[in-house]
Protein backbone atom coordinates (compact mmCIF):
# COMPACT_ATOMS: atom_id res chain seq x y z
CA UNK A 1 0.00 0.00 0.00
CA UNK A 2 3.02 2.28 0.55
CA UNK A 3 3.52 3.32 -3.08
CA UNK A 4 -0.16 4.10 -3.50
CA UNK A 5 -0.15 6.52 -0.58
CA UNK A 6 2.97 8.09 -1.98
CA UNK A 7 1.36 8.49 -5.38
CA UNK A 8 -1.72 10.01 -3.80
CA UNK A 9 0.42 12.45 -1.81
CA UNK A 10 2.31 13.58 -4.91
CA UNK A 11 -0.96 14.04 -6.75
CA UNK A 12 -2.42 16.19 -3.98
CA UNK A 13 0.70 18.36 -3.72
CA UNK A 14 1.00 18.95 -7.46
CA UNK A 15 -2.67 19.70 -7.97
CA UNK A 16 -2.84 22.08 -5.02
CA UNK A 17 0.16 24.00 -6.32
CA UNK A 18 -1.60 24.28 -9.67
CA UNK A 19 -4.85 25.27 -8.01
CA UNK A 20 -3.19 27.94 -5.90
CA UNK A 21 -1.88 29.84 -8.91
CA UNK A 22 -5.23 29.63 -10.67
CA UNK A 23 -6.99 30.72 -7.48
CA UNK A 24 -4.65 33.66 -6.97
CA UNK A 25 -5.24 34.80 -10.54
CA UNK A 26 -8.98 34.53 -10.13
CA UNK A 27 -8.86 36.49 -6.88
CA UNK A 28 -6.79 39.23 -8.50
CA UNK A 29 -9.28 39.42 -11.35
CA UNK A 30 -12.18 39.55 -8.91
CA UNK A 31 -10.51 42.24 -6.82
CA UNK A 32 -9.67 44.24 -9.92
CA UNK A 33 -13.24 44.32 -11.18
CA UNK A 34 -14.67 44.86 -7.71
CA UNK A 35 -12.53 47.96 -7.19
CA UNK A 36 -13.14 49.15 -10.74
CA UNK A 37 -16.90 48.72 -10.55
CA UNK A 38 -17.35 51.59 -8.12
CA UNK A 39 -16.08 54.30 -10.46
CA UNK A 40 -18.17 53.10 -13.38
CA UNK A 41 -21.16 52.97 -11.08
CA UNK A 42 -20.50 56.40 -9.63
CA UNK A 43 -19.59 58.32 -12.81
CA UNK A 44 -21.15 56.29 -15.60
CA UNK A 45 -19.56 54.01 -18.20
CA UNK A 46 -19.97 56.32 -21.20
CA UNK A 47 -18.75 59.38 -19.33
CA UNK A 48 -15.64 57.48 -18.36
CA UNK A 49 -14.82 55.84 -21.66
CA UNK A 50 -15.63 58.84 -23.87
CA UNK A 51 -14.86 61.61 -21.39
CA UNK A 52 -12.21 63.93 -22.76
CA UNK A 53 -10.80 65.20 -19.48
CA UNK A 54 -8.58 63.21 -17.21
CA UNK A 55 -8.22 65.53 -14.21
CA UNK A 56 -8.34 63.07 -11.34
CA UNK A 57 -7.03 65.47 -8.69
CA UNK A 58 -9.00 68.59 -9.58
CA UNK A 59 -11.92 69.77 -7.58
CA UNK A 60 -14.35 68.54 -8.79
CA UNK A 61 -12.34 65.72 -10.40
CA UNK A 62 -12.97 64.47 -13.93
CA UNK A 63 -12.31 60.88 -14.94
CA UNK A 64 -12.61 60.85 -18.73
CA UNK A 65 -10.34 58.03 -19.90
CA UNK A 66 -10.59 58.76 -23.60
CA UNK A 67 -7.19 60.53 -23.79
CA UNK A 68 -5.55 57.56 -22.05
CA UNK A 69 -7.28 55.07 -24.33
CA UNK A 70 -6.31 57.06 -27.40
CA UNK A 71 -2.76 57.38 -26.06
CA UNK A 72 -2.51 53.61 -25.89
CA UNK A 73 -4.16 53.29 -29.29
CA UNK A 74 -1.84 55.81 -30.97
CA UNK A 75 1.32 54.35 -29.50
CA UNK A 76 0.19 50.83 -30.36
CA UNK A 77 -0.73 51.70 -33.94
CA UNK A 78 2.55 53.53 -34.59
CA UNK A 79 4.50 50.63 -33.12
CA UNK A 80 2.53 48.05 -35.08
CA UNK A 81 3.33 49.82 -38.36
CA UNK A 82 7.02 49.34 -37.66
CA UNK A 83 7.14 46.18 -35.58
CA UNK A 84 4.89 43.92 -37.67
CA UNK A 85 6.84 44.16 -40.95
CA UNK A 86 10.18 44.11 -39.15
CA UNK A 87 9.22 41.21 -36.90
CA UNK A 88 7.74 39.11 -39.69
CA UNK A 89 10.63 39.99 -42.00
CA UNK A 90 13.10 38.88 -39.36
CA UNK A 91 11.19 35.63 -38.95
CA UNK A 92 11.18 34.93 -42.69
CA UNK A 93 14.88 35.70 -42.86
CA UNK A 94 15.77 33.38 -39.97
CA UNK A 95 13.45 30.57 -40.98
CA UNK A 96 13.86 30.58 -44.74
CA UNK A 97 16.84 32.57 -45.94
CA UNK A 98 19.65 32.56 -43.38
CA UNK A 99 22.09 29.70 -43.65
CA UNK A 100 22.41 27.26 -40.82
CA UNK A 101 25.24 29.00 -38.99
CA UNK A 102 23.67 32.47 -39.07
CA UNK A 103 20.42 30.97 -37.88
CA UNK A 104 22.13 29.27 -34.93
CA UNK A 105 23.43 32.67 -33.77
CA UNK A 106 20.51 34.89 -34.70
CA UNK A 107 17.64 32.93 -33.19
CA UNK A 108 18.96 32.87 -29.59
CA UNK A 109 20.03 36.49 -30.01
CA UNK A 110 16.51 37.56 -30.96
CA UNK A 111 15.09 35.60 -28.06
CA UNK A 112 17.55 37.29 -25.72
CA UNK A 113 16.34 40.64 -26.97
CA UNK A 114 12.88 39.66 -25.73
CA UNK A 115 14.19 39.40 -22.19
CA UNK A 116 15.86 42.82 -22.32
CA UNK A 117 14.61 44.83 -19.29
CA UNK A 118 12.18 47.41 -20.61
CA UNK A 119 13.40 49.99 -18.13
CA UNK A 120 16.73 49.93 -19.96
CA UNK A 121 14.95 50.53 -23.25
CA UNK A 122 13.00 53.35 -21.65
CA UNK A 123 16.16 54.89 -20.26
CA UNK A 124 17.87 54.61 -23.62
CA UNK A 125 14.91 56.28 -25.30
CA UNK A 126 14.93 59.05 -22.73
CA UNK A 127 18.63 59.93 -22.79
CA UNK A 128 19.57 59.02 -26.37
CA UNK A 129 16.63 58.93 -28.76
CA UNK A 130 14.61 61.82 -27.30
CA UNK A 131 17.51 64.37 -27.47
CA UNK A 132 18.35 63.19 -31.00
CA UNK A 133 14.78 63.85 -32.05
CA UNK A 134 14.39 67.27 -30.45
CA UNK A 135 17.92 68.68 -30.81
CA UNK A 136 19.05 67.21 -34.07
CA UNK A 137 16.18 65.90 -36.17
CA UNK A 138 13.75 68.71 -35.39
CA UNK A 139 15.99 71.60 -36.62
CA UNK A 140 16.73 69.68 -39.81
CA UNK A 141 13.12 68.83 -40.54
CA UNK A 142 11.40 72.01 -39.42
CA UNK A 143 14.04 74.64 -40.35
CA UNK A 144 16.54 73.40 -42.93
CA UNK A 145 14.00 71.44 -44.94
CA UNK A 146 11.45 74.31 -45.27
CA UNK A 147 14.30 76.67 -46.19
CA UNK A 148 15.41 74.31 -48.89
CA UNK A 149 11.85 73.93 -50.14
CA UNK A 150 11.26 77.69 -50.19
CA UNK A 151 14.42 78.24 -52.19
CA UNK A 152 13.12 75.99 -54.96
CA UNK A 153 10.50 78.64 -55.86
CA UNK A 154 8.21 75.99 -57.23
CA UNK A 155 4.58 76.78 -56.48
CA UNK A 156 2.99 74.64 -53.79
CA UNK A 157 6.33 73.08 -52.80
CA UNK A 158 7.93 76.39 -51.81
CA UNK A 159 4.82 77.62 -50.07
CA UNK A 160 2.32 75.11 -48.78
CA UNK A 161 4.64 72.15 -48.34
CA UNK A 162 7.36 74.25 -46.72
CA UNK A 163 4.83 75.70 -44.30
CA UNK A 164 3.53 72.25 -43.52
CA UNK A 165 7.05 71.01 -42.71
CA UNK A 166 7.62 74.03 -40.51
CA UNK A 167 4.42 73.39 -38.59
CA UNK A 168 4.31 69.64 -38.41
CA UNK A 169 7.91 68.51 -38.22
CA UNK A 170 8.84 70.73 -35.30
CA UNK A 171 9.47 68.44 -32.36
CA UNK A 172 9.02 70.43 -29.18
CA UNK A 173 9.88 67.55 -26.90
CA UNK A 174 11.68 64.32 -27.66
CA UNK A 175 9.36 62.57 -25.23
CA UNK A 176 6.46 61.79 -27.54
CA UNK A 177 4.61 58.87 -29.06
CA UNK A 178 7.13 58.40 -31.86
CA UNK A 179 9.97 57.90 -29.41
CA UNK A 180 7.78 55.56 -27.42
CA UNK A 181 6.85 53.66 -30.58
CA UNK A 182 10.51 53.29 -31.58
CA UNK A 183 11.38 51.79 -28.21
CA UNK A 184 8.26 49.63 -28.16
CA UNK A 185 9.20 48.35 -31.60
CA UNK A 186 12.46 47.05 -30.20
CA UNK A 187 10.41 45.43 -27.46
CA UNK A 188 7.88 43.85 -29.84
CA UNK A 189 10.13 42.63 -32.66
CA UNK A 190 11.58 39.69 -30.72
CA UNK A 191 8.12 38.62 -29.55
CA UNK A 192 6.71 38.66 -33.07
CA UNK A 193 9.83 37.27 -34.75
CA UNK A 194 10.25 34.39 -32.36
CA UNK A 195 6.65 33.14 -32.55
CA UNK A 196 6.45 33.74 -36.30
CA UNK A 197 9.69 31.87 -36.85
CA UNK A 198 8.29 28.85 -35.02
CA UNK A 199 5.18 29.02 -37.18
CA UNK A 200 7.19 29.15 -40.42
CA UNK A 201 9.48 26.33 -39.34
CA UNK A 202 6.44 24.19 -38.50
CA UNK A 203 5.27 24.20 -42.13
CA UNK A 204 5.81 20.60 -43.29
CA UNK A 205 8.78 19.96 -45.53
CA UNK A 206 6.43 18.16 -47.92
CA UNK A 207 4.77 21.48 -48.90
CA UNK A 208 8.10 22.97 -49.83
CA UNK A 209 9.09 19.82 -51.71
CA UNK A 210 5.85 19.91 -53.68
CA UNK A 211 6.42 23.55 -54.57
CA UNK A 212 10.03 23.10 -55.61
CA UNK A 213 9.19 20.00 -57.62
CA UNK A 214 6.73 22.10 -59.64
CA UNK A 215 9.47 24.49 -60.63
CA UNK A 216 8.85 27.22 -58.08
CA UNK A 217 11.82 29.18 -56.85
CA UNK A 218 12.57 30.03 -53.25
CA UNK A 219 10.58 33.27 -53.14
CA UNK A 220 7.55 31.79 -54.84
CA UNK A 221 7.66 28.92 -52.37
CA UNK A 222 7.92 31.27 -49.39
CA UNK A 223 5.30 33.69 -50.66
CA UNK A 224 2.74 31.30 -52.11
CA UNK A 225 3.12 28.19 -49.95
CA UNK A 226 5.00 28.69 -46.68
CA UNK A 227 3.39 31.97 -45.62
CA UNK A 228 -0.21 30.98 -46.49
CA UNK A 229 0.29 27.65 -44.72
CA UNK A 230 1.50 29.37 -41.56
CA UNK A 231 -0.84 32.34 -41.65
CA UNK A 232 -2.58 31.33 -38.42
CA UNK A 233 0.72 31.14 -36.55
CA UNK A 234 1.80 34.43 -38.05
CA UNK A 235 -1.43 36.11 -36.93
CA UNK A 236 -0.93 34.74 -33.43
CA UNK A 237 2.58 36.22 -33.48
CA UNK A 238 1.21 39.61 -34.49
CA UNK A 239 -1.59 39.56 -31.92
CA UNK A 240 0.69 38.55 -29.07
CA UNK A 241 3.15 41.22 -30.20
CA UNK A 242 0.40 43.83 -30.03
CA UNK A 243 -0.64 42.49 -26.63
CA UNK A 244 2.91 43.02 -25.41
CA UNK A 245 2.91 46.59 -26.71
CA UNK A 246 -0.42 47.44 -25.09
CA UNK A 247 0.60 46.11 -21.69
CA UNK A 248 4.14 47.48 -21.76
CA UNK A 249 4.40 50.04 -18.97
CA UNK A 250 7.93 51.19 -18.27
CA UNK A 251 8.75 52.42 -21.77
CA UNK A 252 5.60 54.50 -22.20
CA UNK A 253 5.89 55.81 -18.67
CA UNK A 254 9.41 57.05 -19.37
CA UNK A 255 9.27 58.32 -22.94
CA UNK A 256 5.67 58.88 -24.09
CA UNK A 257 5.59 62.38 -22.61
CA UNK A 258 2.83 61.85 -20.07
CA UNK A 259 0.32 64.45 -21.25
CA UNK A 260 -3.23 63.20 -20.77
CA UNK A 261 -4.53 64.63 -24.03
CA UNK A 262 -5.58 62.87 -27.20
CA UNK A 263 -2.53 62.89 -29.49
CA UNK A 264 -3.26 64.32 -32.92
CA UNK A 265 0.11 63.97 -34.55
CA UNK A 266 3.09 61.64 -34.35
CA UNK A 267 5.21 64.09 -32.37
CA UNK A 268 2.54 64.76 -29.74
CA UNK A 269 3.02 63.42 -26.24
CA UNK A 270 0.52 60.98 -24.76
CA UNK A 271 -0.30 59.25 -21.53
CA UNK A 272 -1.09 55.62 -22.39
CA UNK A 273 -3.16 53.62 -19.90
CA UNK A 274 -0.32 51.66 -18.25
CA UNK A 275 1.68 54.87 -17.80
CA UNK A 276 -1.26 56.55 -16.07
CA UNK A 277 -1.69 53.63 -13.71
CA UNK A 278 1.99 53.41 -12.83
CA UNK A 279 2.44 57.13 -12.41
CA UNK A 280 -0.65 57.82 -10.34
CA UNK A 281 -1.38 54.75 -8.25
CA UNK A 282 1.20 55.70 -5.64
CA UNK A 283 -0.32 59.15 -5.24
CA UNK A 284 -3.97 58.20 -5.13
CA UNK A 285 -5.45 58.07 -1.62
CA UNK A 286 -6.68 54.62 -0.68
CA UNK A 287 -10.35 54.05 -1.66
CA UNK A 288 -10.65 57.54 -3.13
CA UNK A 289 -12.41 58.10 -6.44
CA UNK A 290 -9.02 58.47 -8.10
CA UNK A 291 -7.98 55.09 -6.71
CA UNK A 292 -11.12 53.46 -8.12
CA UNK A 293 -10.67 55.27 -11.42
CA UNK A 294 -7.17 53.80 -11.78
CA UNK A 295 -8.63 50.38 -11.13
CA UNK A 296 -11.08 51.19 -13.90
CA UNK A 297 -8.14 51.80 -16.25
CA UNK A 298 -6.63 48.50 -15.07
CA UNK A 299 -9.86 46.67 -15.82
CA UNK A 300 -10.09 48.14 -19.32
CA UNK A 301 -6.47 47.25 -20.03
CA UNK A 302 -7.05 43.76 -18.73
CA UNK A 303 -10.12 43.35 -20.94
CA UNK A 304 -8.24 44.46 -24.05
CA UNK A 305 -5.31 42.11 -23.55
CA UNK A 306 -7.66 39.31 -22.48
CA UNK A 307 -9.67 39.64 -25.69
CA UNK A 308 -6.44 39.65 -27.72
CA UNK A 309 -5.22 36.43 -26.14
CA UNK A 310 -8.65 34.87 -26.60
CA UNK A 311 -8.48 35.68 -30.31
CA UNK A 312 -4.98 34.27 -30.68
CA UNK A 313 -5.99 31.16 -28.74
CA UNK A 314 -9.00 30.70 -31.00
CA UNK A 315 -6.92 31.09 -34.16
CA UNK A 316 -4.23 28.67 -33.09
CA UNK A 317 -6.79 26.06 -31.94
CA UNK A 318 -8.85 26.34 -35.06
CA UNK A 319 -5.97 25.70 -37.43
CA UNK A 320 -3.84 23.37 -35.37
CA UNK A 321 -5.68 20.27 -36.55
CA UNK A 322 -4.82 20.82 -40.21
CA UNK A 323 -1.90 18.61 -41.05
CA UNK A 324 -0.51 17.40 -44.30
CA UNK A 325 -2.15 14.29 -45.67
CA UNK A 326 -4.93 14.38 -43.11
CA UNK A 327 -8.46 15.52 -43.57
CA UNK A 328 -9.06 19.09 -42.58
CA UNK B 1 19.65 13.28 -87.13
CA UNK B 2 19.14 10.24 -84.96
CA UNK B 3 16.15 10.50 -82.71
CA UNK B 4 17.10 10.36 -79.06
CA UNK B 5 15.02 7.65 -77.49
CA UNK B 6 16.96 7.66 -74.23
CA UNK B 7 15.59 10.68 -72.43
CA UNK B 8 18.01 10.29 -69.52
CA UNK B 9 21.59 9.11 -69.81
CA UNK B 10 23.18 8.59 -66.43
CA UNK B 11 26.96 8.24 -66.63
CA UNK B 12 29.29 7.17 -63.82
CA UNK B 13 27.00 8.96 -61.45
CA UNK B 14 27.54 9.06 -57.69
CA UNK B 15 25.76 10.95 -54.91
CA UNK B 16 27.23 11.74 -51.53
CA UNK B 17 25.58 12.90 -48.32
CA UNK B 18 28.54 14.36 -46.51
CA UNK B 19 31.02 11.50 -46.53
CA UNK B 20 28.40 8.84 -47.11
CA UNK B 21 28.19 7.57 -50.67
CA UNK B 22 24.49 6.92 -51.21
CA UNK B 23 24.62 6.14 -54.92
CA UNK B 24 27.71 4.51 -56.35
CA UNK B 25 28.92 4.95 -59.91
CA UNK B 26 25.71 4.26 -61.73
CA UNK B 27 25.49 4.16 -65.48
CA UNK B 28 21.98 3.78 -66.85
CA UNK B 29 19.81 4.94 -69.73
CA UNK B 30 16.13 5.65 -69.35
CA UNK B 31 14.01 5.30 -72.44
CA UNK B 32 11.42 7.88 -73.38
CA UNK B 33 7.71 7.07 -73.10
CA UNK B 34 8.31 3.95 -71.07
CA UNK B 35 7.87 3.10 -67.43
CA UNK B 36 11.12 2.36 -65.65
CA UNK B 37 10.85 0.96 -62.14
CA UNK B 38 13.60 1.18 -59.57
CA UNK B 39 13.41 -1.51 -56.90
CA UNK B 40 15.61 -2.57 -54.03
CA UNK B 41 15.62 -2.83 -50.24
CA UNK B 42 15.28 0.21 -47.98
CA UNK B 43 18.30 2.46 -47.96
CA UNK B 44 19.66 1.18 -51.27
CA UNK B 45 19.71 4.68 -52.74
CA UNK B 46 16.78 4.29 -55.12
CA UNK B 47 14.92 7.38 -53.91
CA UNK B 48 18.16 9.34 -53.88
CA UNK B 49 18.81 8.37 -57.49
CA UNK B 50 15.25 9.29 -58.45
CA UNK B 51 15.47 12.68 -56.74
CA UNK B 52 18.70 13.46 -58.52
CA UNK B 53 16.89 13.35 -61.87
CA UNK B 54 15.21 16.71 -61.22
CA UNK B 55 17.77 17.90 -58.69
CA UNK B 56 15.46 17.69 -55.70
CA UNK B 57 18.55 16.54 -53.79
CA UNK B 58 19.82 20.10 -54.03
CA UNK B 59 17.52 20.86 -51.11
CA UNK B 60 19.64 18.65 -48.86
CA UNK B 61 22.54 20.85 -47.91
CA UNK B 62 25.24 18.24 -47.50
CA UNK B 63 24.58 16.46 -50.80
CA UNK B 64 26.91 16.57 -53.77
CA UNK B 65 27.25 14.58 -56.95
CA UNK B 66 29.91 13.20 -59.28
CA UNK B 67 29.47 12.14 -62.87
CA UNK B 68 26.81 13.19 -65.32
CA UNK B 69 23.08 13.03 -65.83
CA UNK B 70 22.10 13.98 -69.36
CA UNK B 71 18.49 14.99 -69.92
CA UNK B 72 17.82 15.02 -73.65
CA UNK B 73 21.53 15.24 -74.17
CA UNK B 74 22.12 18.16 -71.79
CA UNK B 75 23.98 17.78 -68.50
CA UNK B 76 21.54 18.81 -65.76
CA UNK B 77 24.34 19.25 -63.23
CA UNK B 78 26.12 21.81 -65.38
CA UNK B 79 26.41 25.14 -63.60
CA UNK B 80 24.32 26.93 -66.24
CA UNK B 81 21.37 24.57 -65.90
CA UNK B 82 18.08 26.30 -65.16
CA UNK B 83 16.88 24.13 -62.27
CA UNK B 84 13.46 25.79 -62.29
CA UNK B 85 12.94 24.88 -65.94
CA UNK B 86 14.27 21.37 -65.31
CA UNK B 87 11.79 20.76 -62.50
CA UNK B 88 8.96 22.02 -64.66
CA UNK B 89 9.88 19.52 -67.36
CA UNK B 90 10.68 16.72 -64.93
CA UNK B 91 7.95 16.63 -62.31
CA UNK B 92 7.74 14.61 -59.15
CA UNK B 93 5.05 12.86 -57.13
CA UNK B 94 5.88 11.91 -53.58
CA UNK B 95 5.27 8.97 -51.28
CA UNK B 96 2.76 10.69 -49.07
CA UNK B 97 0.11 12.70 -50.91
CA UNK B 98 1.06 16.32 -50.26
CA UNK B 99 -1.57 18.66 -51.67
CA UNK B 100 -1.25 22.27 -50.53
CA UNK B 101 -3.76 23.33 -47.87
CA UNK B 102 -5.79 25.17 -50.48
CA UNK B 103 -8.62 24.32 -52.86
CA UNK B 104 -8.49 21.58 -55.48
CA UNK B 105 -8.44 24.25 -58.18
CA UNK B 106 -5.64 26.27 -56.56
CA UNK B 107 -3.56 23.13 -56.13
CA UNK B 108 -3.64 22.36 -59.83
CA UNK B 109 -3.32 26.01 -60.86
CA UNK B 110 -0.22 26.52 -58.72
CA UNK B 111 2.30 25.54 -61.38
CA UNK B 112 0.72 27.49 -64.25
CA UNK B 113 0.39 30.54 -61.99
CA UNK B 114 4.05 30.65 -61.08
CA UNK B 115 4.79 30.15 -64.76
CA UNK B 116 2.91 33.40 -65.36
CA UNK B 117 -0.45 32.21 -66.67
CA UNK B 118 -2.92 34.83 -65.48
CA UNK B 119 -6.01 34.65 -67.64
CA UNK B 120 -8.78 32.89 -65.79
CA UNK B 121 -10.14 31.13 -68.88
CA UNK B 122 -6.71 29.78 -69.71
CA UNK B 123 -6.17 28.60 -66.14
CA UNK B 124 -9.59 26.93 -66.13
CA UNK B 125 -8.65 25.03 -69.24
CA UNK B 126 -5.26 23.92 -67.90
CA UNK B 127 -6.82 22.82 -64.61
CA UNK B 128 -9.57 20.85 -66.31
CA UNK B 129 -7.14 19.18 -68.71
CA UNK B 130 -4.79 18.18 -65.95
CA UNK B 131 -7.61 16.79 -63.80
CA UNK B 132 -9.00 14.86 -66.75
CA UNK B 133 -5.60 13.39 -67.51
CA UNK B 134 -5.18 12.43 -63.87
CA UNK B 135 -8.57 10.68 -64.04
CA UNK B 136 -9.92 12.87 -61.26
CA UNK B 137 -12.14 15.35 -63.11
CA UNK B 138 -15.37 13.39 -62.79
CA UNK B 139 -14.91 13.04 -59.04
CA UNK B 140 -14.00 16.64 -58.23
CA UNK B 141 -15.59 18.79 -60.94
CA UNK B 142 -18.32 19.88 -58.50
CA UNK B 143 -15.95 20.63 -55.65
CA UNK B 144 -13.08 22.50 -57.23
CA UNK B 145 -13.30 25.08 -54.47
CA UNK B 146 -13.14 22.61 -51.63
CA UNK B 147 -9.91 21.97 -49.78
CA UNK B 148 -7.51 19.56 -51.43
CA UNK B 149 -7.08 18.03 -47.99
CA UNK B 150 -10.74 17.01 -47.86
CA UNK B 151 -10.27 14.35 -50.57
CA UNK B 152 -9.57 10.67 -49.90
CA UNK B 153 -5.97 9.44 -49.90
CA UNK B 154 -6.15 8.07 -53.43
CA UNK B 155 -7.85 11.19 -54.71
CA UNK B 156 -5.23 13.36 -53.04
CA UNK B 157 -2.48 11.42 -54.76
CA UNK B 158 -4.23 11.83 -58.13
CA UNK B 159 -4.61 15.53 -57.31
CA UNK B 160 -0.84 15.69 -56.82
CA UNK B 161 -0.39 13.95 -60.16
CA UNK B 162 -2.76 16.45 -61.79
CA UNK B 163 -0.81 19.28 -60.17
CA UNK B 164 2.36 17.98 -61.80
CA UNK B 165 0.62 17.36 -65.13
CA UNK B 166 -0.54 20.97 -65.25
CA UNK B 167 3.10 21.88 -65.89
CA UNK B 168 3.07 19.67 -68.98
CA UNK B 169 6.16 17.75 -67.92
CA UNK B 170 7.99 15.40 -70.23
CA UNK B 171 8.97 13.12 -67.38
CA UNK B 172 7.22 12.29 -64.12
CA UNK B 173 9.18 10.81 -61.24
CA UNK B 174 7.18 8.79 -58.72
CA UNK B 175 8.65 8.11 -55.29
CA UNK B 176 6.66 5.14 -53.95
CA UNK B 177 3.39 6.82 -54.90
CA UNK B 178 1.10 4.08 -53.62
CA UNK B 179 2.80 3.00 -50.41
CA UNK B 180 0.37 5.08 -48.33
CA UNK B 181 -2.74 3.94 -50.24
CA UNK B 182 -5.26 1.12 -50.05
CA UNK B 183 -5.35 -1.61 -52.75
CA UNK B 184 -8.20 -0.05 -54.77
CA UNK B 185 -6.59 3.39 -54.87
CA UNK B 186 -3.33 1.68 -55.76
CA UNK B 187 -4.96 -0.07 -58.71
CA UNK B 188 -6.40 3.26 -59.88
CA UNK B 189 -2.99 4.90 -59.76
CA UNK B 190 -1.39 1.99 -61.59
CA UNK B 191 -3.95 2.19 -64.39
CA UNK B 192 -3.38 5.90 -64.55
CA UNK B 193 0.39 5.45 -64.89
CA UNK B 194 -0.08 3.08 -67.79
CA UNK B 195 -2.38 5.59 -69.45
CA UNK B 196 0.07 8.45 -68.89
CA UNK B 197 2.96 6.43 -70.24
CA UNK B 198 1.56 6.95 -73.76
CA UNK B 199 2.53 10.61 -73.59
CA UNK B 200 5.22 10.97 -70.96
CA UNK B 201 8.17 9.10 -69.54
CA UNK B 202 7.71 7.64 -66.09
CA UNK B 203 10.31 6.60 -63.55
CA UNK B 204 8.91 4.98 -60.44
CA UNK B 205 10.56 3.88 -57.23
CA UNK B 206 8.60 1.15 -55.56
CA UNK B 207 8.86 -1.22 -52.66
CA UNK B 208 6.20 -3.37 -54.17
CA UNK B 209 7.75 -5.87 -56.57
CA UNK B 210 4.39 -6.98 -57.97
CA UNK B 211 3.76 -3.36 -58.84
CA UNK B 212 7.04 -3.13 -60.71
CA UNK B 213 6.25 -6.38 -62.51
CA UNK B 214 2.72 -5.27 -63.39
CA UNK B 215 3.33 -1.84 -64.80
CA UNK B 216 6.94 -1.28 -65.81
CA UNK B 217 8.73 -1.88 -69.09
CA UNK B 218 12.17 -1.79 -67.55
CA UNK B 219 13.36 -2.57 -64.07
CA UNK B 220 16.43 -1.39 -62.23
CA UNK B 221 17.51 -3.35 -59.17
CA UNK B 222 19.72 -1.50 -56.71
CA UNK B 223 21.47 -2.73 -53.61
CA UNK B 224 23.60 -0.69 -51.18
CA UNK B 225 23.88 2.19 -53.61
CA UNK B 226 24.97 0.07 -56.53
CA UNK B 227 23.10 -0.87 -59.66
CA UNK B 228 22.98 -4.64 -59.58
CA UNK B 229 20.85 -5.37 -62.61
CA UNK B 230 18.96 -3.47 -65.25
CA UNK B 231 16.84 -4.80 -68.06
CA UNK B 232 13.44 -5.67 -69.42
CA UNK B 233 11.01 -6.14 -66.58
CA UNK B 234 10.09 -9.56 -67.93
CA UNK B 235 13.71 -10.68 -68.02
CA UNK B 236 14.45 -9.35 -64.55
CA UNK B 237 11.48 -11.08 -62.99
CA UNK B 238 11.48 -14.32 -65.00
CA UNK B 239 15.13 -14.85 -65.63
CA UNK B 240 17.33 -12.64 -63.44
CA UNK B 241 20.99 -12.77 -64.31
CA UNK B 242 22.30 -11.84 -60.89
CA UNK B 243 21.94 -14.00 -57.81
CA UNK B 244 21.19 -10.99 -55.59
CA UNK B 245 18.35 -9.92 -57.88
CA UNK B 246 16.88 -13.38 -57.80
CA UNK B 247 17.10 -13.54 -54.01
CA UNK B 248 15.44 -10.14 -53.67
CA UNK B 249 12.57 -10.73 -56.05
CA UNK B 250 11.84 -14.13 -54.62
CA UNK B 251 11.62 -12.50 -51.21
CA UNK B 252 14.63 -14.07 -49.57
CA UNK B 253 15.71 -10.67 -48.27
CA UNK B 254 14.47 -7.14 -48.41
Amino acid sequence: MRWQTKERAVEIIVSSVGLISVLVLLLIGFFLFKEAFYIFYKVGVLKIIFGMDWYPTYDPPSFGMFPLIMGTFAVTALTAIMAIPLGLGTAVYIAEVANHRVKEILKPLIEMLASFPSVVLGYFGMVVIAPILSNWLSPILSEKLPELLRSTNIPFISTTLAGLCYDKLFISSGLNITTAALMLTIRAIPVIASIAEDALTAVPRTYREASYSLGADKWETIWRVVIPASVSGLSVAVILGIGTIIGETMIVLMVAGGAAVVPHWMFDPARPMPAAIAAEMGEAPYRSLHYHALFGVCALLFLITFVLSLISDFISKKYRSVKIGEKA
Amino acid sequence: MVEITDIFEIKDFSIYYGDFMAVKNITLNIEANKITAIIGPSGCGKSTLLRSLNRMNDLILSSRVEGQVLFQGVDIYHKDTDVIELRRRVGMVFQKPNPFPSSVYENVAYGPKIRGVKRRSQLDEVVENALVRADLWEEVKDKLNESGLSLSGGQMQRLCIARSLAQQPEVLLFDEPTSALDPISTANIENLLQELQKTITIVIVTHNMQQAARISNYTVFMYLGELIEFGDTDTIFVNPQNKLTEEYITGRFG
